[in-house]
């Protein structure tokens, strides 16, 4: 039955389905691999982000210098050459392969990774952050201004918990461009998701096996962050939505009363 | 209606662009060739390409008398394009297998030369599986090397590069313990430069039948068996002729052409 099964699939399947099936596990670990960077990247890049989001919004010039050229230099260059530069450019420097930084860190492609994206998402959504502050609404500023909220006080009780909500959405797009970009691990010798899809072809010749194998894993994570996403908003976006006329069914017993 | 304007006008660029690709004769041929990969294949500054491969595509050409279109493609896409009629045949050092043969027809070898690996002097590394052992084998993506260390090594960690100029850099800079490709480009493409002045070949030849197969062969198209006669032809002309003895000692001190 199995061995037939086999037969039917290899003779008119379009696609070599016994090959991806005996090589799925790969697969899942690339899309581990992809994960692990990923979701790494955000949690460096999105606490490096914060910082940064409320210099950019603040009037600090001195401060406000040095950030911006940070985010106009990782916005304005591809993730592309951003890793390449820390990969393959580091590593030519004699005097940096001597530091202690290269072996545990700067000579594995993963870290080089690493290290490429947490600041190009940093930058990407410090940005993002920025604008969110400087639109809180000034109602809510003046309100905590009067009832004595220093100035820190009022960016940890009611500037950030609030930018934070109304950047969620525009969030939800820079943790799926973060997701995609990440195949660029993939041009530096990391077996993430598209390394597996390009290795299988390096492998066996078939280009649509892998991609497609890969493709499908990709569009299957993205759906599950976006639904993910929508209930996060639903949940912490709530106040913003138009209400819902709330019907109240009088109870029974108590309608007599009523006229 | 702007919209609309650019669409019309987007397709009529498209529709240009498509006549120009069509415009090329008939008699045209489109060779695929890799240019990452010396001295068989390489890219001078100002963009031409050079090497062994690109001198006997020309050659064959001539004895053909066609007018020769070379295309730069990535080798890890080479096959898929072949198959894409992006090209007609692939002249970029590509080894006759029977993995490849599954996909593509090939003309006879037009050289054959041996694989080695390649350590820092004194490794004292033992290519056996005991020696291997947690050890980082680089090698280029989808070549019959990756085939080789994977029947012939299990479980030695192979990083995969997508060039092999790649696969050179990271091992003088020390992220690999040792690379494994053909013996003339790692001779030529990286032991006679500067940069590999302190590596050596180890262990000797390596060949596998079934992952090495007879040597370099032309690719073409499996329905293309009027290219392919074509080809093989021209490579027994350009033998007798004394062109490929002539191209042949531009780049190397012995006759690749094998036994």
């Amino acid at each position: 039955m199995g061995d037939s099964i086999v037969t039917f699939l290899e003779t008119w399947s379009p696609l070599d389905v016994v090959l991806i099936a005996q090589n799925f596990d790969r697969f899942l670990w690339g899309a581990l691999t992809t994960l692990e960077l990923t979701i790494m990247s955000l949690i460096i890049g999105g606490i490096l982000s914060i910082p940064l989001a409320i210099i950019r919004a603040g009037n600090n010039k001195i401060l406000n210098a040095p950030v911006w050229a940070f985010t106009y230099l990782f916005r304005g260059t591809p993730l592309l050459v951003q890793t390449y530069l820390i990969y393959y450019g580091l590593g030519q420097f004699e005097w940096i392969r001597e530091t202690f930084l290269w072996g545990p860190i700067l000579s594995q492609a993963w870290y080089c990774a690493l290290i490429a994206f947490s600041l190009n998402t940093a930058a990407y959504t410090a940005e993002l952050l920025r604008g969110s502050i400087v639109n809180t609404s000034q109602g809510e500023v003046e309100a905590a201004k009067a009832c004595g909220f220093s100035r820190a006080m009022r960016l940890r009780r009611i500037v950030l918990p609030s930018a934070f909500r109304r950047a969620l959405p525009a969030y939800s797009n820079e943790v799926i461009f973060m997701l995609h970009g990440s195949v660029v691990a993939s041009t530096i010798t990391i077996q993430d998701l598209l390394g597996v899809g390009r290795w299988l072809n390096g492998r066996y010749y078939l280009a649509y096996e892998g991609f497609i194998t890969a493709a499908v894993l990709y569009f299957i994570i993205v759906l599950l962050v976006a639904r993910g996403f929508r209930l996060w908003e639903k949940h912490w976006l709530a106040h913003l939505y138009p209400r819902d006329a709330v019907k109240v069914k009088p109870k029974k017993g108590l309608a007599s009363f009523r006229v | 209606m702007k919209f609309r304007k650019l669409m019309t006008s987007l397709t009529a660029a498209v529709l240009v662009l498509g006549m120009a690709g069509v415009s090329a004769q008939a008699a045209d041929l489109r060779v695929g060739v890799e240019g990452a990969y010396p001295p068989f294949s390489w890219k001078e500054s100002d963009g031409t390409l050079k090497g062994f491969d690109i001198e006997i595509a020309e050659a064959v050409c001539a004895e053909l008398k066609r007018k020769c279109v070379l295309i730069e493609q990535d080798w890890d896409g080479m096959i898929p394009a072949l198959m894409a009629r992006k090209f007609d045949t692939i002249i970029a050092s590509m080894s006759i297998t029977e993995e490849r043969k599954k996909r593509v027809d090939f003309s006879d070898k037009y050289y054959n030369t041996p694989a080695k690996f390649v350590t820092r002097k004194g490794s004292g590394l033992k290519i056996t599986k005991q020696g291997l052992k947690g050890k980082r084998i680089g090698l280029q993506r989808g070549t019959t090397h990756q085939c080789f260390m994977e029947k012939m090594f299990p479980g030695v960690e192979l990083v995969l590069y997508g060039t092999q100029d790649e696969v050179f850099q990271d091992l003088a800079i020390g992220r690999i313990d040792a690379q494994f490709s053909d013996s003339i480009a790692a001779d030529d493409g990286f032991l006679k430069t500067d940069a590999g002045k302190d590596f050596e070949f180890t262990g000797g030849d390596q060949h596998d039948e079934a992952c090495h197969g007879p040597g370099a062969g032309m690719a073409v198209r499996k329905a293309d068996t009027q290219l392919r006669d074509e080809l093989n032809k021209a490579i027994k002309a350009l033998r007798a002729k004394g062109v490929y003895q002539k191209i042949n000692a531009k780049y190397f001190e012995f006759d690749i052409f094998g036994g």
